[in-house]
């Protein structure tokens, strides 16, 4: 499987992902 | 408004924009502009007069926007890293801009400084040095996306304001 990180769309959807996943952590945390 | 919350406020978004910026930067512009200048024999300039001066801006600001946001934290240090009922949005965004830090001073710069010739490196170290550099700075572009959301929700946040 390649890398996300190789590329910039990658990235940038990875750091997508994180930044949804963190964010639901986040509000379940809260609530 | 206080003053000294205030003013570490106003750095910590100065220094931050200048830090994501040349983050940016780096994964947007200087990295692929490398790849079209080694193919026609023109990266000597951008490795020798733009990228040390890029480092230089980028590391220091990094240190900056997390001292200025330590200050802006204040007494709600601890409970925004540990996060605690309430601080689990900023604490989120500090542990980002923390692990983010430690990558640029741990990682990408000893990296560069062999990659610059800063540092002696044989062939074989800088290329595997261009790799971390790489993945590291892409890295910390991935966890640029959370960072911010984070952070700009932060400013409503009970950390921001001392509510």
């Amino acid at each position: 499987m390649k890398n996300p990180l190789d590329s910039l769309w990658g990235t940038l959807i990875s750091g997508l992902i994180l930044t949804a996943v963190l964010a639901i952590a986040v509000r379940a945390c809260l609530s | 408004m206080e003053l000294v919350p205030a003013l570490a406020r106003w750095l910590h978004i100065l220094a931050g924009i200048m830090w994501v910026g040349l983050l940016f930067y780096f994964n947007f512009v200087q990295i692929p502009a490398l790849k079209a200048a080694a193919a026609d024999g023109t990266a000597a300039g951008i490795v020798r007069h733009i990228a040390p001066r890029a480092l230089l801006y980028f590391r220091w600001s990094a240190v900056v926007t997390w001292l200025a946001g330590a200050a802006l934290l204040g007494g709600q240090f601890v409970a925004a890293f540990t996060l605690r009922p309430g601080y689990a949005a900023i604490g989120i965004g500090a542990w980002l801009g923390t692990i983010m830090l430690f990558n640029v001073w741990a990682i990408i710069w000893p990296s560069q400084q062999k990659i610059l010739g800063l540092k002696p490196a044989s062939d074989a170290e800088k290329d595997r040095a261009r790799r971390v550099a790489l993945l590291a700075s892409r890295f910390n572009l991935m966890l640029s996306l959370p960072l911010l959301y984070f952070m700009a929700g932060g400013l409503t946040h009970r950390a921001a304001f001392g509510l």
